[in-house]
């Protein structure tokens, strides 16, 4: 019983704490904007605003749901569910903790700890593009399609460097396991810099960044739904809870990309220098966890921050990034990387 | 049932009926969507075979990214009517069909009758064979011939598609 | 296993042609003037791996894990590939000139599709043997639509694509078969299984649907459809190419995978062939009678002489076997040059091809005129010339198989092709000039079909030279 116990309360705890977040990072997003542009943002709603979610949350589920005349009724419902689904699901591999006893049970802080999770991860990344495509085709309307077309161009082009940037750190891990690929990145690199993959594959590091901008639509790379152009693009014919579920997935994707990050790169659950202190393993795992915590809202913030600090591109100027800078940089990163651990300095 | 059959002929089910509905449904969207389905399936029974690896890059190709360009110029050619798309029945269609019947009741005949199939258990070092590591140690040792060759095949294919795309004519000097 | 130095070695001859191709790539961006030299590059990369075919020739061996053979019937092959190349090549030279082409890109896919054969024929798993199918019919597809302002060439195309993409199903499908059932794509070690595994039902299944595959790509009555089409839109000099190449390899790798269950004597599947060769003789013979237009006409030539060389491969004796390799030889080396003469006389795309188009062409340009009659003849079959020899070879050995009515069958249709070959001979000869195109021959168009014509001479002259080579490689196992 504890086999299919197990995953359904882990999942559950991790879906709760999700939705929360996503609810809260639509507050931070504005306060922070607000604080950028000399504002002061949401503050009616609760102390400091901070139940303006709630708010907003209830009246989504109450404005009237309006479908278009000549929508494809069964697409038009299903591509929103098509988005959120696969937000959430790619928190299934990612390892955010790594272990805690609780009653005398050992647990493993990860729902599944599936042998290629990295793949795992950049196949439902690639899926979320139906969702986004489909809604743009069954809106029937034009500045719906043209968002949903750049869209699927944006993902699928930024896809391959991102893959490609990921290949070196399965080459010094040996792996795709996640779980693997954090446990590695304990220790240090001359005894006190934090040996994580950051420090090791700076290049990638950057690709990826710039990658999971262009592939979560974020700003400078949301032209997709670039307002002055497109009206809302994708989702301009949605309205009531399918355009909340948009919204949803929009900022549950930010998440689970955060969380990647910080797995691949950022160390994961490791909390550097915690040995040196004499903690009992339970107050060591429960750390782990707020480490992992603090680095994915800090990747988070970062996310908002870029968006309110830098212009969009040019759909010209997005290209030829992703094709002709980015693609180049993460296959020479490659060959460098693969030259290295072939000199045995990696 | 043990639960592997449970899942596997649930997984033949769906396959088999999403595969029928691509050619059956008349919006290709449908068509293409029924086609993922179908692909979803198929990684799901590689899952059951052990081949993780497999799977998940089914779908990153197919699923992710070739459905995706299908989708693309489905939308593009934006066919209005798709009832212009019915096909008139005339003997030819007729004899397409009794032709498949036959053939699949031949397949039938000897995959299940003349050929009954003994439950092969799965091979202990099934498990090994479905990783990454060790499908990357045979890639390189024992299928580099092949391996090499697909490059090949791939650049004559973007050769081949860039040739045919281009827009401007070049002239012969 | 880690593949050695000696296994590249022994594949020396692919990687070669490829670099070339390549290189082609390459140095088109680097240097400026290119162009000029892309045809003279080529056939330098082709005359290199010839020369490593030829050191390879005296050893069989297999490579990267038995996953390709070299050697003797390997080397045969390439041989032949490159010289089908080079004609292809230097005939082209002439009508690059007159329309659009983009010539960098035509040599590489050109040796590309020649690597694609040259794994065909070398292949020792279906593995290998699949891609390299892959590679030739890709480069095929591209190259039967390269005249792109065409719209023959388009549907040539598009229905070559599409038809050949259904044909790969099919050959994947029976590949995976035979794999359930024997465990294996080595060829060698599924012939271990042979003949117990004929008795499976699944086999059988997977051998047949491979055959379909194959005889897609050979053009097969009733899998031929394609062909006419394809060969009248493609640029003629690629016809030529598909003829021969796209043929004979397909005809390699058909003997490597099936002269063994062939000769272990399943009557299920001789049947099958049989019928096919039967079917091929008869449609392409009778169809080639109406044709007015010569790739049309040479189109249906050429799913005939698949149904002779066929008989041949049905025989599976040491006469048939070598009477197959000897007339697939000639058969490529005259199509070539058929093709290319062909070519010559259209001067636009698609222009010039009709029979008429070739009455007193003995006035205009003897050589032209002398070089076809040449490979009219040696399609017939009349002796002195290599068609001939290479006919006698596959019907004795159809004989000494008891297989009596593909023969007769076989010289009927013979007879019957007589009247649509001679017909271009007396247009040729004995007819006046209906137009005065001016007919341009290159040196190396010259030098191409002068070739063509000696070798078809040569070789029905004096058979055994090249026999005596086929004797020496044909010892696969």
């Amino acid at each position: 019983m504890n086999l299919i116990l197990e995953p359904i309360v882990k999942i559950l705890i991790v879906l709760f704490i999700n939705l929360t977040l996503v609810s809260y990072l639509v507050l931070i997003e504005r306060k922070v904007s607000a604080y950028i542009q000399n504002r002061i943002g949401p503050n009616r709603v609760g102390p400091w605003g901070l139940l303006q979610s709630v708010a907003d949350v209830v009246k989504l589920f109450f404005k009237e749901d309006i479908v278009p005349k000549d929508a494809n009724k069964f697409i038009h419902s299903l591509a929103p569910v098509i988005s959120v689904v696969v937000a959430f699901s790619t928190f299934a591999v990612i390892p955010f903790g790594n272990k805690i006893t609780l009653y005398g049970n050992e647990y493993n802080l990860v729902i599944a700890d599936v042998n290629v999770g990295v793949l795992v991860i950049l196949a439902l990344t690639s899926l979320g593009v139906y969702g986004i495509t489909l809604s743009g085709w069954s809106s029937n309307n034009k500045y719906s399609l043209l968002g949903g077309l750049r869209s699927s161009a944006q993902m699928i082009s930024y896809e391959l460097s991102m893959g490609i940037s990921l290949i070196g750190i399965l080459l010094m891990t040996q792996s795709m396991r996640l779980t693997q690929i954090v446990a590695e990145q304990g220790g240090y690199i001359f005894g006190f810099i934090p040996n994580w993959n950051i420090f090791l594959q700076p290049i990638g590091f950057i690709i990826f960044l710039v990658s999971t901008f262009a592939e979560t639509n974020r700003l400078p790379f949301d032209l997709p739904e670039a307002e002055e152009e497109l009206v809302g693009g994708y989702h301009t014919e949605y309205s009531g809870m399918k355009f909340g579920l948009f919204f949803l997935a929009e900022y549950a994707s930010m998440i689970t990309a955060s969380a990647f990050i910080v797995t691949l790169f950022l160390g994961g659950w490791q909390a550097p220098f915690i040995e040196y202190f004499n903690f009992s393993p339970f107050v060591i795992s429960l750390l782990q966890l707020s480490a992992f915590a603090i680095k994915v809202l800090f990747v988070l913030l970062f996310f908002i921050l870029i968006r309110w600090t830098i212009p969009r591109f040019r759909y010209d100027q997005l290209m030829n990034i992703g094709w002709k800078v980015m693609l180049p940089l993460s296959l020479l990163n490659l060959i460098v990387t693969a030259f290295l651990i072939l000199i045995n300095i990696l | 049932m043990t639960f592997e059959e449970i899942v596997f002929w649930s997984l033949v089910l769906v396959s088999g009926f999403a595969a029928l509905m691509v050619v059956i449904s008349r919006s290709p969207i449908a068509s293409a969507l029924y086609l993922i389905l179908n692909f979803f399936c198929l990684a799901g029974l590689y899952l059951t075979l052990n081949a993780q690896f497999i799977a998940v890059v089914h779908i990153i190709v197919y699923a992710g990214a070739i459905m995706v360009l299908f989708l693309f110029v489905i939308m593009l050619l934006n066919l209005q009517d798709e009832t212009k798309l019915r096909e008139r029945m005339n003997w030819k269609s007729f004899a397409a069909i009794a032709l498949s019947i036959l053939f699949l009741i031949e397949l039938f005949y000897i995959f299940i009758i003349k050929t009954p199939t003994p439950k092969i258990p799965i091979h202990p070092s099934s498990k090994e064979i479905g990783t990454v590591e060790y499908l990357g140690k045979i890639l390189f040792t024992e299928f580099l011939f092949p391996f090499e060759l697909t490059s090949i095949l791939l650049i004559a294919a973007i050769i081949g598609a860039v040739v045919l795309a281009k827009k401007k004519f070049e002239l012969t000097d | 296993m880690i593949p050695t130095f000696q296994d590249y070695l022994n594949v020396a001859p692919i990687i070669i042609v490829s670099a070339t191709a390549l290189l082609e790539i390459v140095f088109q961006i680097i240097f400026k003037g290119f162009k000029k030299y892309v045809n003279i590059f080529s056939i330098l990369g082709l005359l290199i791996s010839i020369y490593f075919a030829i050191i390879n020739f005296d050893k069989v061996s297999m490579s990267f894990s038995n996953m390709v053979f070299s050697g003797k019937y390997a080397s045969f092959f390439e041989i032949l590939f490159c010289i089908i190349g080079i004609l292809t090549i230097l005939q082209s030279s002439t009508i690059q000139k007159y329309y659009s082409i983009n010539k960098i890109e035509y040599n590489v896919l050109i040796l590309i599709s020649i690597v694609g054969m040259m794994v065909m024929s070398a292949g020792a798993d279906l593995i290998s043997i699949f891609i390299g199918l892959e590679i030739m019919s890709i480069c095929f597809y591209v190259l039967a639509g390269f005249a792109r302002n065409q719209i023959i060439a388009n549907e040539a195309s598009l229905k070559y694509f599409l038809l050949g993409a259904f044909a790969t199903g099919f050959l994947l499908y029976g590949i995976a078969l035979i794999y359930g059932t024997v465990g294996t794509t080595n060829i060698i070690k599924i012939a271990q299984h042979y003949p117990i595994a004929l008795s499976l039902d699944l086999h059988l299944l997977g051998l047949i649907l491979l055959l379909i595959g194959l005889a897609f790509k050979v053009a097969l009555v009733p899998f031929h459809m394609w062909q006419p089409d394809v060969y009248e839109g493609a640029i003629t000099n690629v016809s030529g190419l598909m003829a021969s190449g796209g043929k004979t390899a397909a005809f390699a790798s058909f003997l490597l995978i099936f002269s063994i269950p062939l000769a272990a004597g399943n009557n299920n599947l001789i049947e099958i062939v049989s019928v096919l060769a039967a079917l091929s003789m008869i449609v392409g013979n009778i169809f080639g009678l109406v044709q007015q237009n010569i790739k049309r006409m040479l189109a249906y030539s050429s799913i005939a002489h698949t149904g002779y060389i066929l008989v041949g491969i049905i025989a599976t004796n040491n006469f048939g076997n070598h009477g197959a390799l000897f007339y697939l030889v000639v058969y490529s080396i005259t199509s070539v040059g058929a093709f290319g003469v062909a070519s010559i006389l259209e001067n636009e795309f698609g222009k010039n091809l009709n029979i008429n188009d070739y009455s007193g062409l003995s006035q205009k340009n003897k050589f032209l005129a002398f070089a076809m009659s040449v490979f009219m003849f040696s399609l017939i079959g009349i002796p002195p010339f290599a068609g001939f020899v290479g006919k006698y070879y596959l019907f004795a050995a159809a004989i000494q198989r008891d297989l009596t009515w593909l023969v007769i069958l076989g010289v009927l249709t013979s007879i019957v092709s007589l009247y649509y070959y001679l017909r271009l001979i007396v247009y040729m000869y004995f007819r006046d000039p209906e137009n005065q195109n001016n007919i341009i021959v290159t040196n190396d168009f010259k030098i191409a079909i002068s070739f063509s014509t000696i070798v078809v001479i040569l070789f029905g002259i004096y058979p055994s030279s090249l026999f005596s080579v086929i004797r020496y490689i044909f010892n696969i196992y």
